[in-house]
């Protein structure tokens, strides 16, 4: 039922990851799929250790090799199989054709070099044109991201958090790529701070016309900058669909879980409605639905297989097999 | 007369740099009713920690009064001090710091009992110990476990029924919650207030997170590079935020639904520095209404409806 | 539902992993080959140190003279041969164990007691006291450490015990710099402000929450220094300072041997020998320890 996309800049199949340590296996993707079409935003919910960044960190190819080991599936990023390409071609390829913004802005910049200097870095790198030519666009980067051209010649200790995750941005988008990865890109700002930052990078997104997937814990980012919205659970999108179909017709236990965690700015006094117990271990996964053990609706069915995708509109699947059942609904929807 | 738990009186901690002295808690007031949560939020360098840490005197205050339960505090010797803190506690941050990484659950949650020699039978120990766990949802096999053995929820656990052991009347939180997943969260908020309505806790609630206080909380009082700008009842300061920062920063807070979408204040530039802050409002460089008189004067905190506090100049004027 | 409890329950037993921390290190550090190696030469060196009455007798073999047998090179009779006075050379290394493992460890026991005390006195309380204290290590650590052991050696008299003293206070300075940095990291941990919370006072906080907290690099340090201070009983008897014959100590039997370097090498050769590998086998475990003491290599 699922429609067809066209114009893909990501599309990702049935991808595995698995790390190898000296304690087990840890099972940190097990059988992704992400379609992405041009100029859109894809965000990615999960708790810690749901496999997300590992997930982002595949598209560079840069989940780290040992442990790491992309066990099977493909990437192919604007029709280029990302997993196959020789390094020097894979090298051109991140900061040109996709770009990453981390967590941390304060461990992504160099701190003995000006943060001019590490913009017109990247575009030199990237693009063929001359010393001076570059340190003009990075002069220009600055300014789109709302800092002034003179503090081109300033150190990232001179900055503050929300500034250098700014200079982050810049850096990201100075080569104009098509995919923008973001991995928690304001988790480490204050609540002020980020209203700029998310203000600054939905402005940049609609200018530049970049694709991006925005991975956050915070579904009122997602709210605010994603058009579609996968759900991650134990290294499985457990829930698929547009911004509506997430969060007006949620289907899957987890993602209600989450809502329900969430205190609601309406209800001021509402209990929360936790999920019960803990992320399982990584390296040791249930056989069935991996999130059976937490989930109010279990079945018996539930422990014994991994559920299929199950398509319930154009845009939107779940996997979960109590909607094998007719008739079958969360307490969300009810409501 | 309401029955006040705690009175913080022109609380003032400054500190010593070498850039100058740095405001870090500037003449704070405010009272907290017996059995109540008061929620202290604001954003990073606002001062809430360094407020939460003075009146539990793990930073001796520059000035100003604690009154607790009728006695100031800041005047008790090392001594009164020790039995004192039976009365008030601390739940941290970071489940991961704030437990020795060498010593046990049991270790760690008989330590209170122990040091100040409440249960100094080490058999009775053990057994209020298991209690305790009990209490706050910890499995008995994990007793003799080592912190790093377990995750950030748990963690978080251990620290709170080593803050209930000594049977605490008020325990300040700082920010118990902003270290954890969302779904652990919820399991820790919800514990937390089991826990108050069982033991009759007063609490002190530290974080940035608004929604948080605002499902917590029955007071919030908002801070501002080393001020309380606004206080009042969640409700009303949720409905009526009057202070522009505190606007600005409700406004900022991204909502989980597709319905409610707030009209969002954003703030030009960022907090200024706490050294040798100028006179006049602090928050007067990033304020769209700021006129001379916030530069140049600093605001009193008044009452503008019954236990609704602001400073600022512009109340009144819309 | 039945099935989902019995999973659940067989994933939250999974999730925590029962291992003491003792267990834990010990568990990385027998993956680490040449630290156990090391352990093992140890393990000989101090059963054979303890033993040593038992496989050679002091009076008879090991001190007793035989000029009739001088200079013998190894043989079925004399495993590593005879010295200049016809002695058994295997049986005065076994000996000579016992001396270089007990200045060895006394002397780092010594250093370790007074760095370890001004060191964790001046991170804890840091200020003045830090100041003074630590500027008295410097003038110390100025000072090259064997000549302050010589210093002290000649000025007291060659004895065992001097000797000890003297290695003991030439590293104190190493010891009080690192617990005082390991202090001064510990300090401003959570977990002793946890402490000072429920109302433990500095004494308290110092003895349950700063040392063991600070135990990884000295413990390392400890396995290290014992090498370098057998190395400097060695150097100072062989100057002269240290143990006076007949004793056997491996330093001041290199020293007698130099003099017949070339016609009987392994006079020399065998306690250079010993020297060694103790101090590989002390290395070793101390790099070894280093690894498996560090929290960050923890997966």
């Amino acid at each position: 039922m699922a429609e067809q996309k066209k114009d893909l800049v990501l599309d990702i199949k049935d991808l595995v990851i698995h790390y190898e340590t000296d304690d087990g296996v840890v099972e940190a993707v097990n059988g992704i799929d992400i379609q992405l079409e041009h100029g859109k935003t894809l965000g990615l919910v999960g708790e810690t250790g749901s496999g997300k960044t590992t997930t982002a960190l595949s598209i560079l190819r840069l989940v780290p090799d040992p442990p790491g080991v992309i066990k099977s599936g493909s990437i192919k990023l604007d029709g280029k199989d990302v997993l196959n390409l020789p390094v020097a071609e894979l090298e051109a390829i991140r900061g040109n054709l996709v770009s990453m913004i981390f967590q941390d802005p304060m461990t992504s910049l160099n701190p003995v070099l000006t943060v001019g200097e590490q913009i017109a870095e990247v575009i030199a790198l990237h693009e063929n044109i001359s010393e001076k030519e570059a340190q003009t666009k990075a002069g220009d980067m600055l300014e789109v991201v709302g800092i002034p051209r003179e503090r081109y010649g300033e150190y990232p200790h001179q900055f503050s958090g929300g500034m250098k995750q700014r200079v982050v941005i810049a850096m990201a988008l100075a080569c104009n790529p098509k995919l923008l990865l973001a991995d928690e890109p304001t988790t480490a700002l204050d609540v002020t701070i980020q209203a700029q930052v998310l203000e600054t990078m939905k402005k940049l997104r609609e200018q530049y016309g970049s694709a991006m997937i925005m991975i956050t814990h915070d579904l009122g980012i997602i709210a605010e900058v994603c058009d579609e919205v996968s759900v991650v659970y134990a290294g499985q999108i457990v829930e698929h669909g547009t911004l509506e179909d997430i969060f007006e017709s949620t289907m899957h236990p987890y993602t209600e879980g989450l809502f329900g965690s969430l205190p609601n700015i309406e209800e001021r006094k509402a209990r929360l409605q936790p999920i019960t117990g803990l992320m399982p271990d990584p390296t040791n996964l249930p056989k069935g639905c991996c999130f059976a053990p937490r989930c109010k609706y279990c079945t018996e069915n539930c422990a014994k297989s991994r559920p299929d995708k199950k398509w319930v509109s154009d845009t939107h699947y779940v996997r979960c097999s109590r909607y094998e059942e007719p008739g079958f609904q969360i307490e969300r929807r009810g409501q | 007369m309401a029955d006040h738990i705690l009175e913080v009186k022109h609380l003032k901690k400054y500190f010593n740099t070498p850039k100058g002295t740095l405001h870090a808690v500037d003449d704070v007031n405010f009272t907290l009713e017996r059995g109540k949560t008061l929620g202290i939020v604001g954003e990073s360098g606002c001062g809430k920690s360094t407020t939460g840490r003075s009146i539990l005197r793990l930073i001796e205050p520059t000035s100003g009064e604690v009154i607790f339960n009728g006695e100031d505090i800041l005047k008790k010797d090392k001594k009164a001090m020790r039995l004192l803190r039976r009365e008030m506690q601390l739940i941290f941050q970071d489940p991961y710091a704030s437990l020795d990484p060498r010593k046990t659950v049991s270790e760690i949650i008989g330590e209170p009992l122990k040091l100040q020699k409440l249960v100094p039978d080490p058999k009775a120990r053990e057994k209020k110990v298991r209690e305790l766990m009990e209490v706050v949802g910890l499995a008995d096999r994990l007793i003799n476990t080592y912190p790093h053995e377990l995750d950030g929820g748990r963690r978080q656990r251990i620290g709170i029924a080593r803050a209930l052991a000594m049977e605490p009347k008020m325990i300040i939180c700082d920010e118990p919650v902003s270290a954890l997943d969302v779904s652990i969260q919820a399991q820790i908020l919800n514990l937390m207030q089991d826990l108050q309505e069982q033991m009759g806790l007063t609490y002190i609630f530290i974080t940035h997170d608004l929604s948080v206080v605002n499902h917590f909380a029955n007071d919030i009082a908002v801070m501002y590079l080393g001020q309380l700008i606004e206080k009042a009842p969640s409700e009303l300061l949720f409905d009526n935020p009057v202070h522009p920062y505190t606007q600005a920063l409700l406004s900022a807070i991204p909502v989980p639904s597709l319905k409610k979408k707030r009209e969002r204040v954003i703030l030009k530039g960022e907090i200024s520095s706490p050294i040798n802050p100028k006179p006049g409002c602090r928050f007067a460089a990033r304020c769209p209404y700021a006129t001379e008189q916030c530069r140049s004067q600093e605001p009193k905190l008044v009452e503008i409806e019954k236990n609704h506090f602001v400073a600022c100049h512009k109340v009144g004027e819309n | 539902m039945e099935a989902a409890k019995i999973n659940g329950a067989v994933q939250e037993g999974g999730a925590v992993k029962r291992r003491g921390q003792a267990g834990e290190i010990w568990r990385r550090l027998k993956k680490n080959k040449m630290a156990m190696a090391g352990l093992a030469v140890l393990v000989l060196l101090i059963l054979v140190s303890i033993f040593a009455d038992v496989l050679f007798d002091y009076n008879e073999i090991v001190i007793k003279q035989d000029t009739s047998i001088r200079l013998q090179g190894p043989s079925g009779a004399h495993w590593l041969g005879t010295d200049e006075f016809g002695r058994d050379i295997l049986a005065r290394l076994v000996h000579g164990s016992r001396v270089s493992l007990s200045v060895g460890v006394i002397a780092v026991s010594i250093s370790l007691v007074i760095g370890g005390a001004l060191g964790a006195i001046a991170g804890f309380y840091g200020g003045k006291t830090d100041n003074l204290i630590m500027r008295f290590i410097d003038i110390l650590l100025a000072v090259p450490s064997l000549l302050l052991s010589i210093t002290i050696v000649s000025a007291l008299g060659p004895s065992i015990f001097n000797l000890m003293l003297a290695i003991g206070v030439s590293s104190v300075p190493s010891y009080a710099r690192i617990v005082r940095a390991s202090v001064l990291t510990v300090k401003d941990q959570e977990y002793v402000e946890a402490a000072r919370c429920i109302g433990a006072n500095n004494f308290e906080i110092i003895v349950s929450h700063i040392i063991p907290n600070c135990m990884a690099p000295i413990i390392v340090q400890v396995s290290l220094k014992v090498a370098s201070a057998i190395l400097s009983t060695s150097g100072l008897s062989f100057l002269g300072l240290g143990i006076k014959a007949p004793t056997p100590e491996w330093g001041a039997m290199l020293s007698g041997g130099r003099a017949y370097l070339r016609n009987a090498p392994h006079l020399t050769l065998f306690p250079g020998l010993a020297i060694i590998i103790t101090i590989l086998a002390l290395n070793l475990l101390g790099d070894g320890l280093r690894d498996a003491l560090d929290p960050k290599l923890k997966k």
